[in-house]
């Protein structure tokens, strides 16, 4: 039974108790507690179940690295699940559920795979549950949907808020044990900016713990120190439960703030993510202990040495009556001191090794517990907590030599320097024989954009396993002792000739139920790659990323494969060093601001007038305006009708609006369109066409001359920034000596389109221009006032219709609508929006660029050679359209369609043809590129793209459904109304 | 996420204030070019492990294009320079050459 | 004629910063080579400031930013902007030039505050360290996902400038870098 110790506990404050529920159970803790602690000191020992066998699982570890101990957090909008008891704060009211167990936690219907384990090997995914076939869907996936996964995905919407934070610093210092208060102190000293991060909330790392003492005190007194002089100097900030996550390139990295997951508030951001440029970046990431593998090295009450000394020192928790202590190395006799201080029996420490010796084993020995030398633990006895030890020889296949009787069992393999941060943008690791690990490789460090070496590791992080060590490593003037330490030996299983029935008890990957003879069996397949058996075997996988399996599994995976351990190396460590939250990553790009949303200056009236709305890049059109108990439908075609019939009014702000200016304003647009834009004249516009290199269309818009030397460009909606973009990388990177200044002023306006039979009588009725036929043209643009506003109108029509386009500037786009709108009343005008826009332009057989074109439609598949200039020499995209693929006569063309019955085509339909392909479909000629159903007509009309289909006029062709049969339609010309353009000349 | 000074504007640009725009030094041909010619400078392009000169645009800042030249393997930046020249400057060969002796990039070197 | 509007109406927020949408504001666009004599004069003439060095601004008001190395945003009273247009044209008449009212294109937000630094820093990666912004920086960048520019009138007291059409989108950006409560501590001293 593990529970709380009467005394000691550096972090806890005892005199604030904190209540908290752990599967519905009321368990108590206090302030400075971790969940994990919290648990273990009200008496929980079992927090979950493995993924694959549902084995009982207890906590391993007491930090970033314990793989067992994730809950379920919160409810609702704050359920979040896969959190580290370990790593999460105690906090009045928390409330955790244990995870991948059904129906509770003690008692497991899928720990029945645990007695089939021998059926789910290395790769089972990839070896069973295929045949038979029909199997799968009715048994294999609902089963295995049922038992995988670690934490259920939240069902609601994250109620909380999230934040990034930009900073550039010279130095930023990872990590807050005593190597990062050292280096951060003496980068500080020399008149650096620094910032200091650590993940956990308290400074110091494992050295208070572990009993160190610099400069003649106590580890913790001179942490104090250390923080308050770096608090109190200009140029250091310093950040607890600040974590670094990964080290990118150019000295980019981010950290992860948990603002209030320790202290719950609803309207404060949870997690801010840093977003820092570091000129250097010092990793003090300390390191981590590995398990030894031995048979039932799972049990709940195995834990990690420096955990089990962590629990009882930091916490005055007691992780069991007696504790065995399992050791390759001199550290974890630490461990047996600290139970011994606290008044804890440990019935025996049990080291692989021979003959060790040193001052840490002889201060054991001197408490007068047992050693046992050359000694392994055979096997682990209990299932759901320890009940004993098998002692064996470690050089021996597992002959038990004697029980002892304990009910914890603290196991050390040696230490593993945290090297993910070193790694993640490409620093290299050495493998240290002496010390048994991967510690980074100092001539090959990660290098920034000067090509010299941004990233810099100290202390433990680096292979500097004793204080004195460490403090030398960080650069610090304070000192402590030199430390006489034995060797540690190396053992990779336990004991080292277990034979195959003890091996398929020895866990590696905790988490993902990976077992020592399961990476065995990997590498007899032929897995030789430790990335390939990684992946074969799901070791390191999910949220441990190689923090406590992965030396153990390589080194396994290469005795098996008669390999050197650096010879097989190291999987690759990516970020984030450990899970961050979705809410993090996303900061303030949810909801409303999830994308920018951009708004006309006429958006609230249509907000106020029915706006059924559609997306048109980030812009929002009124797609249609819905009037009472109308359909989306319905209204679409009252607005076409109306607008054929009587007026309507378009708002039509949201088109590009580009100036071109400057004595080669001309000649530059020749290049940029396909048409002659130099011959036209002051006072008139032009369609024209813009195409690529490729030769195909990408814009197109109306072009009015304002003078000798400058034009006003219109382009799509979409197209403004993009045709802007495009008109300067010509300017300045290829054509950089011509006279030629743009200026996108797209929003300096508002554009209204005044649309219809009765469009005049609007402008007359606001009155303050003359806009008859014979002041003002088709096609003919003049300044002049609208209602006592300044304005400039255009005499165009995307319509067929009488039609006017009226600019003004935007802080006066509303003042105009409303005049406009309500001149409009007495001859029936009204709003129109983007879908009547299309059927009114298809009508007429105007093609729209996104549907007629696709980035691979030349102006000449549109039949729009007419608006192709064969007087210039060149032009963008001229060359392309000459290619031979571009000028062959049997490219789909566009005509118009129309069904036999009247019905409507599907968008995007195809038009299919004799034959069938290799795939078995069918052969196609062509396609629908737009389609609706005409108001004005009483029928489907649409367009599209048909092979040599200008050729083929009457000609009747099939169009698939969606429902798998055909529509027959007709070819006929793509204008299908007022072909005379008798409307738009009046 | 790389850095690159604009040296239109001299800010060190964060990627993400960038546009990439390829590569650098092409040269347009025009409608009498030969389909070789024509496709040369449509789609051929090169691809080192190593030094590379690219086209950069500050589109989130002062809009203005330049060159960049780096090497594509370690991310080093050799220089910035400007959009307006058809071959990289004598000053950025020379700071290559520095860093990485015998480089040659097209038939440049 | 009735009075322009701003996208927001003038909206106002009180966070850890104060954010306040900028009445309408006079804003010339010139397009010119800014070393050349000419375009440097006629510029400081008509704005009646100095023309500005890279990435820095003149004058409170009237002001000239500089946003390019041949570009130049003219700040002025609304009602001025057509005003300006002509006496640069006139000034550069026989110069290649583009001068143009672009008064309603953009939105401008006042952020105050001892910590409206840091509000932008959770916005734009531009490095908003005083050393690297102190007042007089006129810094084009990204806020978030839309370009917007940063002028910084003094320590604590900066202008954003954005396009019209995503001004509720920056607004609500502000706001939410600015909850109370929600302040970094990075900076201030």
């Amino acid at each position: 039974m593990t529970t709380r110790l009467a005394r000691g506990g550096r972090l806890l404050n005892r005199g604030r108790a904190l209540e908290f529920t752990f599967n519905g159970k009321r368990m108590t803790g206090y302030q400075g507690d971790t969940l994990a602690s919290a648990l273990l000191g009200a008496g929980q020992r079992l927090v979950g179940r493995s993924f694959k066998y549902h084995r009982p699982r207890g906590l391993v570890a007491s930090g970033a690295e314990e793989p067992n101990a994730l809950v379920n957090l919160g409810e609702g909008g704050t359920f979040e699940p896969n959190q580290r008891a370990t790593t999460q704060e105690l906090y009045d009211g928390l409330a955790a559920e244990s995870q991948n167990h059904w129906p509770s936690l003690e008692f497991d219907v899928g720990v029945a795979n645990n007695y089939v384990s021998r059926f789910l090997p290395a790769g089972f995914y990839y070896k069973t549950f295929i045949n038979p076939r029909p199997a799968w869907k009715h048994l294999f996936e609902p089963f295995i949907r049922q038992s995988a996964g670690l934490g259920r995905a939240p069902k609601e919407r994250d109620a909380d808020v999230y934040e990034h934070f930009h900073v550039h610093v010279d130095c930023l210092v990872i990590g807050g044990g005593i190597a990062g208060l050292a280096a951060a102190l003496k980068a500080a000293e020399a008149g650096r900016e620094v910032l200091l991060i650590e993940q956990t909330a308290h400074w110091g790392g494992r050295a208070p713990v572990d009993g160190a003492v610099i400069d003649g005190a106590e580890a913790d007194a001179w942490v104090k120190n250390t923080v308050e002089t770096l608090e109190g100097m200009e140029n250091v900030r310093i950040r607890t439960r600040c974590m670094g996550v990964g080290v990118y390139d150019h000295g980019y990295v981010l950290a992860y703030e948990r603002l209030t997951d320790h202290d719950p508030h609803p309207d404060l951001p949870r997690h801010r993510l840093w977003k820092i440029r570091a000129s250097e970046v010092i990793t003090a990431t300390g390191a981590l202990e590995r398990p030894l593998s031995f048979a039932g090295n799972d049990v709940p009450g195995v834990m990690l040495a420096s955990a089990v000394r962590d629990y009882v020192v930091n916490w005055a928790v007691s992780p069991g009556d007696r504790t065995v202590v399992v050791t390759n190395n001199d550290d974890a006799y630490r461990t047996a001191i600290a139970l011994k201080e606290a008044g804890l029996e440990v019935p025996a420490v049990i080291d692989a090794r021979t003959a060790p010796e040193g001052p840490l084993v002889e201060r054991v020995r001197a408490l007068g517990v047992r050693v046992e030398t050359g000694r392994a633990v055979a096997k682990v006895k209990g299932r759901a907590k320890v009940e004993g030890v098998a002692m064996t020889m470690q050089a021996g296949e597992g002959a038990v030599l004697e029980v002892i009787d304990c009910d914890a069992v603290a196991m050390s393999g040696g230490w593993s320097p945290v090297v993910h941060l070193w790694s993640h943008c490409g620093g290299k690791l050495v493998w240290d024989d002496a010390q048994a690990f991967f510690r980074p490789d100092p001539e090959k460090a990660p290098t920034g954009a000067d090509g010299q070496p941004f990233v810099r590791v100290v202390g433990a992080a680096n292979g500097a396993m004793t204080t004195a060590d460490v403090l030398a490593d960080a650069g610090a003037d304070a000192q402590a002792a030199p430390e006489a330490a034995g060797p540690i030996e190396p053992v990779w299983i336990m004991p080292q000739g277990a034979g195959p029935e003890l091996r398929s008890k020895m866990w590696l990957d905790y988490q993902n139920d990976v077992k020592v003879s399961d990476v065995q069996l990997a590498a007899r397949e032929g897995y030789e790659s430790v990335e390939h058996t990684k992946r074969y075997t799901t070791l390191g996988m999910a949220t441990d990323q190689g923090k406590l399996s992965n030396i153990n599994g390589l080194a396994v995976l290469s005795r098996s494969l008669n390999a050197e351990i650096p010879q097989v190396g190291t999987t690759t460590f990516r970020p984030p060093y450990t899970p961050i939250s979705f809410g993090s990553i996303a900061g303030q790009a949810r909801g409303d601001m999830f994308q920018p949303l951009r708004r006309t200056p006429m958006h609230a009236w249509h907000m106020a007038n029915g706006a059924h709305w559609e997306p048109v890049g980030h812009w929002r059109r009124p797609y249609c305006y819905l009037q009472p108990a109308e359909t989306v439908e319905e209204a679409v075609q009252r607005e076409v009708k109306n607008t054929r019939e009587a007026v309507g009014l378009l708002d039509a702000s949201t088109l590009g609006k580009i100036v071109v200016k400057g004595p080669d304003a001309g000649r530059f647009l020749d290049m940029l369109y396909t048409n002659m834009m130099s011959t036209l004249k002051p006072g008139r516009c032009r369609y024209g066409l813009m195409c690529n290199e490729n030769g195909f269309l990408m814009d197109d818009g109306v072009v009015a001359r304002i003078d000798e030397d400058t034009f006003l460009c219109h382009t799509t909606t979409g197209g403004a920034e993009h045709v802007h973009a495009h008109m300067e990388e010509w300017l300045q990177t290829e054509w950089w000596d011509w006279q030629v200044y743009t200026a996108n002023v797209t929003e300096h306006y508002a554009q209204i389109g005044v649309v219809g039979p009765h469009a005049r009588e609007v402008l007359d009725l606001v009155g303050g221009m003359d806009v008859s036929k014979e002041a003002m043209a088709f096609m003919d643009w003049q300044d002049g006032e609208l209602g006592g506003l300044p304005v400039r109108v255009f005499r165009i029509s995307f319509s067929g219709e009488l039609s006017y386009e009226i600019a003004v500037k935007a802080g006066y786009g509303r003042a105009l609508w409303d005049m406009l709108a309500e001149a409009g009343r007495e001859v029936g005008m009204m709003p129109y929006g983007t879908e009547a826009l299309h059927i009114l332009r298809a009508e007429k057989g105007f093609i729209m660029i996104g549907d007629e074109t696709d980035g691979t439609v030349t102006p000449q598949d549109l039949c729009l050679d007419w608006a192709i200039s064969k007087k210039k020499d060149d032009y963008i995209g001229k060359r392309g359209q000459a290619r031979s693929h571009l000028t062959d006569p049997e490219r789909w063309k566009l005509v118009g369609l129309e069904t036999v019955d009247g019905s409507v085509l599907e968008d995007g339909a195809y038009a299919v043809a004799e034959g069938r392909n290799a795939n078995g479909q069918r052969n196609v000629q062509g396609r629908v590129t737009s389609t609706y159903r005409s108001p004005t007509l009483g029928r489907g009309i649409a367009m599209g793209l048909i092979r040599r289909g200008p050729e083929r006029m009457g000609e009747v062709v099939e169009f698939t459904r969606t429902d798998g049969t055909t529509t027959r339609a007709k070819i006929v010309q793509p204008v299908f109304f007022d072909p005379e353009g008798e409307k738009q000349n009046v | 996420m790389l850095i690159l000074r604009c040296p239109n504007c001299g800010i060190d640009a964060d990627e993400t204030e960038l546009a990439p725009g390829g590569e650098a030094h092409l040269r347009r041909v025009g409608p009498e070019a030969s389909d070789d010619a024509f496709e040369g400078y449509l789609f051929h392009r090169e691809n080192p492990r190593g030094v590379h000169f690219e086209r950069w645009r500050h589109a989130a800042g002062c809009g203005k294009w330049f060159h960049a030249a780096r090497c594509t393997q370690t991310l080093e930046v050799f220089g910035t320079y400007s959009a307006q020249v058809t071959d990289p400057p004598q000053d950025i060969r020379d700071a290559i050459t520095a860093r990485r002796p015998g480089w040659r990039w097209r038939d440049i070197e | 004629m009735s009075d322009p509007v701003t996208a927001l109406g003038g909206m106002t927020a009180d966070s850890f910063a104060d954010i306040a949408e900028q009445p309408p504001r006079g804003m010339v666009l010139l397009r010119g080579d800014l070393s050349s004599a000419p375009v440097q004069r006629a510029a400081a003439e008509v704005a009646g400031v100095t023309v500005p060095a890279p990435n820095r601004f003149e004058g409170e008001m009237p002001a000239l930013c500089w946003m390019a190395p041949d570009e130049l945003l003219l700040l002025c009273d609304y009602d001025e902007a057509a005003a300006k247009v002509a006496a640069l044209a006139e000034a550069l008449q026989g110069v290649h030039h583009l001068a143009l009212d672009v008064s309603d294109a953009r939105a401008v937000f006042r952020v105050t505050g001892l910590d409206a630094r840091e509000a932008l820093a959770k916005l734009t990666p531009a490095d908003m360290s005083p050393a690297a912004v102190p007042p007089g920086t006129f810094r084009r960048t990204r806020m978030a996902q839309v370009p917007a520019a940063i002028r910084a009138l003094d320590d604590t007291a900066f202008e954003i400038l954005c396009f019209r059409s995503v001004a509720q989108y920056m607004a609500d950006l502000l706001i939410s870098a600015a909850i109370p409560g929600s302040e970094v501590g990075y900076w201030q001293t």
